[in-house]
């Protein structure tokens, strides 16, 4: 079967609002020029701006093997760069304060909560998003897969995270234990509570 | 019909999974549109307060500013009703007052800082006690209580009342609502063992992980909106009323929902904002709410604060049962709890008889509302350890106490003694003992290894879960596939997955065959059931079987026409209509092709009557593409259909630093016909996590002396985690079909996570030896108190602690 919204991620019906928008993703992606039109804050109720001069705005990031030039702001955070800049919208913000773990990104194979990393630092790290997680042929990663055959995510939200974080985990401890798994995996919340259907995930990526 | 089914009952790849997991999966925030601005809201600083004034000269002159939307440019809701912004009075802290848009959301979070607004603070509660005492504040200034049909009035209770009580017991007042069935006073005369306890469920956030953003522009009259949503067709009217628009005028995208648990059922007034911003300034607007901002608007469970008074025969029966419930409604009648815990208690434990008295306070704490089994859960993660107590006084065993009161088919509900379609929690009580190895199990209870304290404990939960009455839609294009039409939203369930098999199950269709259409109401979406109250599965399972059923029938009835005969003489193959005799077939597409040169009710061009407005809408979109069955849901249940479920729960519990660790877990759950088992088991495991931060974790806080709220994010207010988790959360089904539905199908969300709660309370108590907290969350320094022999830090009815 197939399921109109997965497989198309625009809906059939095209609009010229939506074809803009996808064509706005498309060309920041195809060309890595920064587009500095988008708007959100970094910090919540912050109104700060940036100080002028400073800081060289314009920047050169890793990102998932990729180098792209991008105006990056001083007080501007990794999670906001990726998503809004880049368009890697997989990438997800909830708490914005590194409790949860939806932001979870690779700094040369190591996690980090991107919504509380400042752009200006990771000038010269590999940066790797969810975009960036795939197996050995451009398909999906072992971790990607077991999580379909184990109904791993629920609502969805936390899952790109989810992911990052178990490949990481398994980069760097190929066959863990059940409770390493779960320590590897404890700084990503999930309010479901889809918890033991990651942890299944995990530990059959990790027999793959 | 296909007696063996080849989906149903059967796990598949859920079609949307695969966007998950590579981060394709889009929702509100990742969406764009070209001249897109920002828009943010001004929030209540304050937990009570009249607005004198509100200045924006200043606001309105900052860079990048657009426009501002107040009280005054959106529809109002009678007060106590949650509207979309306080319009002369603020009765919670991060409530919506205004909001401003501009180019970019730094400009509109500046402008909202150069907003000024003259305040004149009131007095504020947020223990619904406080506020019921002589003299005590009031939430509103019109009033205390409200709820649903208890219209808003003030009620204060008599110092006697009070006076009487003590520090220790629960004042029992006025109640605002009240009934009795049986005699209770008789039921408590023969009992052999009484319980009397008072008891505290605390407030705790829905937490979504993805906040409420909501995108929003307008086209052709029509207004576009990108919400984060449980339901979908199902909020269609309401969502319509919020921005006070026509049904037919909203276009609601939601193909995704990070997160809902309740608190995103029929869409909520937040929406309203992006909505009739865009309209105001005529641009697209993104209104991006912040998770400090989600705390105040997105919702949270009720607390109660309660009495209860059980009486028991010697073999354990239930005689008689005596509930009070205080509800802390928060500042708005959106949260029917209250009810809920009173219908619980007269159908989990089925008491001879029984009294209910409650009265829902409003507070001047966030909002609350449904939160995953609103009312049965909260109410059973007390309770159930105090099962335990009069087992152990009556010298029976705790799983036969449980099974000689639990439900069968025959059981009743509520104070109307209402009729069930099915009840099979004794046989799932039954299942579970053996499940549980319950003999051997129950010897641990209480044994001390070092520091640590094993307990034991068996938990019980129940949610209504089934409802009747929606629209089916279906549709066969002439290429052959099968469309089917789900109006049911994406909360994470899966359910609206599970359900669209169904149809090709029952038409003999391959899954490979199948187009899902969904996520937006452009596809045609029927109007189905709310994605919520465990009511999905089974009920939208019954809305494919009858749609399937006029599909069977107009397939046999054009190949009749197209092939000669009567439609009778015709049965379904695969995606082919076939003569019984032999021979004769066509194709589902060859059909599908004459059902459009015959139009009328063959391609949607008719449609019956009775079908519900949004259904109607939805088969205008798709009229004339194909053969075309829609179909409203007329087959017979009454009763409520319940989801019921019980588990057993072994903790450990550190003695010096009262870590309760979690060790095992088992479920048994009386849920009809498996629809999906790999998506029943994800849900039952879900649950008994929930149950898990209901029972020892997750929690408001607020200063009572100041209103200010203190557990504003997943830390503070203890969201579980991967630690907190039993390394194996196991699970069986009793799979006695519910004779009133075609498939025999019974929900289980809610009910999952009420077992799952109480099975910890009860073996947190077990641990301790029987001790009673009688207050969820139990917490690790409430536990060390106990031990150390020292008081609690708080009263025994105090609310929102720490």
């Amino acid at each position: 079967m197939s399921d109109a919204d997965s497989n198309k991620t625009e809906p059939e019906q095209q609009s010229s609002l939506r074809a803009t928008r996808r064509s706005f993703i498309k060309g920041a992606i195809a060309s890595g020029v920064a587009v500095s039109a988008v708007g959100y804050v970094v910090y919540e109720r912050s109104g700060r701006r940036a100080a002028a001069g400073a800081v060289e705005r314009l920047i050169t990031l890793n990102v998932n093997g990729r180098d792209r030039r991008v105006d990056v702001a001083p007080h501007e955070t990794l999670a906001h760069t990726i998503r809004y800049k880049l368009g890697l919208t997989g990438t997800k913000v909830s708490c914005n304060r590194s409790e949860c773990g939806a932001c979870t990104v690779m700094l040369d194979g190591i996690t980090t909560y991107s919504c509380s990393t400042l752009t200006q630092s990771v000038r010269n790290r590999k940066v790797t998003t969810i975009e960036g997680i795939a197996g050995p042929n451009g398909g999906l990663h072992k971790v990607q897969q077991a999580m379909i055959d184990e109904l791993g995510p629920q609502c969805g939200f936390c899952t790109s995270g989810q992911v990052v974080a178990a490949v990481a985990l398994l980069n760097h401890n190929p066959k863990p234990t059940l409770e390493e798994a779960r320590r590897g995996m404890s700084g990503n919340l999930c309010k479901c509570g889809a918890y033991d259907h990651y942890l299944k995930a995990v530990m059959r990526a990790a027999e793959a | 019909m296909a007696i063996e089914h080849k989906l149903i009952g059967k796990d598949f790849i859920v079609p949307d999974i695969e966007a998950k997991v590579t981060g394709r999966a889009k929702y509100v925030e990742d969406f764009r549109a070209d001249n897109m601005v920002f828009c943010k809201s001004l929030t209540s600083p304050i937990p009570h307060a009249k607005i004198r004034s509100i200045d924006t000269s200043a606001a309105l002159k900052m860079p990048g500013v657009l426009g501002i939307l107040t009280a005054d440019d959106v529809p109002q809701f009678p007060p106590p009703a949650q509207g979309i912004f306080a319009k002369d009075e603020t009765f919670y802290i991060g409530e919506p007052i205004l909001a401003i848009a501009a180019d970019t959301e730094e400009n509109a979070v500046a402008a909202i800082e150069a907003v000024k607004i003259d305040f004149q603070e009131l007095p504020h509660v947020v223990d619904p006690l406080e506020s019921l005492f002589p003299g005590g504040p009031n939430a509103r200034s019109g009033g205390n209580v409200a709820a649903g049909q208890i219209k808003l009035q003030t009620v204060k209770w008599e110092g006697a009342d009070f006076a009487t009580a003590g520090d220790t017991k629960m004042p029992l007042g006025r109640p605002a609502e009240e009934w009795t069935y049986g005699d209770p006073d008789a039921g408590f005369k023969k009992a052999k063992v009484i319980i009397e306890e008072n008891f505290v469920s605390g407030t705790y956030s829905h937490n979504c992980m993805e906040t409420r953003s909501a995108f929003s522009y307008w086209q052709g009259g029509k207004c576009f909106l990108y919400g984060s949503n449980q339901s979908q067709t199902a909020a269609i009217a309401n969502i319509s009323r919020y921005i006070g628009i026509k049904p037919n005028q909203l276009v609601f995208i939601a193909e995704y929902c990070g997160g809902g648990f309740g608190s995103k059922i029929p869409g909520y007034p937040n929406m309203a904002i992006a909505a009739l911003m865009s309209k105001k300034i005529n641009r697209p607007v993104m209104h991006t709410i912040s998770r400090y901002e989600e705390y105040g608007i997105g919702s949270a469970r009720p607390g109660f604060q309660g009495y209860i008074k059980m009486g028991f025969a010697p073999n354990g029966k239930m005689l008689a049962a005596d509930l009070y419930v205080v509800q802390e409604s928060g500042p708005m009648a959106t949260a029917g709890d209250f009810r809920a815990a009173g219908a619980a208690m007269s159908m989990v434990y089925q008491p001879e008889s029984m009294r209910f008295r409650t009265v829902p306070v409003l507070t001047n704490t966030v909002p609350v509302g449904a939160q995953r089994g609103p009312g049965e859960n909260q109410f059973v993660a007390v309770i159930e350890p105090m099962l335990d107590k009069a087992a152990r006084q009556l010298n029976i065993d705790r799983f036969d106490i449980r099974i000689i009161n639990a439900p069968d088919s025959n059981g009743k509900i509520g104070h109307d003694r209402a009729p069930l379609t099915s009840a099979f929690l004794k046989d799932a009580l039954a299942k579970l003992k053996t499940f549980s190895n319950w003999d051997e199990r129950k010897k641990r209870s209480g044994q001390k290894n070092g520091t640590k304290l094993t307990g034991i404990g068996i938990g019980q939960g129940y949610h209504s879960a089934g409802s009747n009455g929606f629209d089916g839609l279906l549709r066969i294009t002439p290429d052959g596939k099968l469309h089917v039409h789900t109006g049911v939203g994406n909360l994470g369930t899966h359910s609206w997955a599970s359900t669209a098999r169904v149809a090709p199950d029952l038409l003999n269709v391959s899954w490979d065959n199948v187009v899902i259409e969904r996520g937006d109401t452009r596809r045609g979406l029927p109007f189905n059931s709310p994605q919520a109250g465990s009511l999905t599965a089974s009920t939208e399972s019954r809305t494919m079987y009858a749609a399937a059923m006029d599909m069977k029938d107009k397939l046999t009835d054009i190949a009749a026409q197209m092939l000669g005969g009567k439609a009778e003489e015709y049965e379904l193959g695969e995606e082919k209509v076939i003569h019984k005799g032999g021979g004769k077939s066509v194709t589902y597409g060859q059909v599908a092709q004459k059902a459009m040169e015959l139009g009328g009710k063959y391609s949607g061009k008719e449609m019956p009557d009775e079908l519900n407005p949004v259904t109607k809408s939805a088969v205008a979109v798709i009229a004339g593409s194909g053969l075309i069955a829609a179909v409203k849901d007329k087959l017979p249940r009454v009763g409520t259909t319940p989801g019921l479920t019980c588990n057993v729960a072994e903790v450990e519990i550190d003695s010096e630093t009262g870590v309760v660790e979690v060790k095992e877990c088992m479920s048994v759950v009386d849920v009809g016909t498996v629809l999906f088992p790999l998506g029943l088991g994800h849900q039952i495991a879900s649950g008994q996590i929930m149950g898990i931060g209901m029972a020892h974790l997750e929690r408001h806080i607020y200063d009572p002396k100041l209103g200010i709220p203190a557990a504003v994010g997943f830390h503070q207010g203890k969201v579980p985690t991967y630690l907190d988790i039993p390394p194996n959360i196991t699970w069986q089904a009793v799979e006695k079909p519910d004779p009133q539905h075609p498939l025999g199908i019974k929900g289980v969300g809610e009910p999952a996570l009420g077992s799952g709660a109480s099975a910890i309370t009860s073996a947190i108590a077990d641990a301790l030896g029987g001790h009673l907290f009688n207050r969820t969350p139990v917490t690790a320094d409430m536990i060390l108190n106990h031990l150390s022999g020292r008081p609690p830090a708080h009263k025994p009815l105090q609310v929102n602690t720490v």
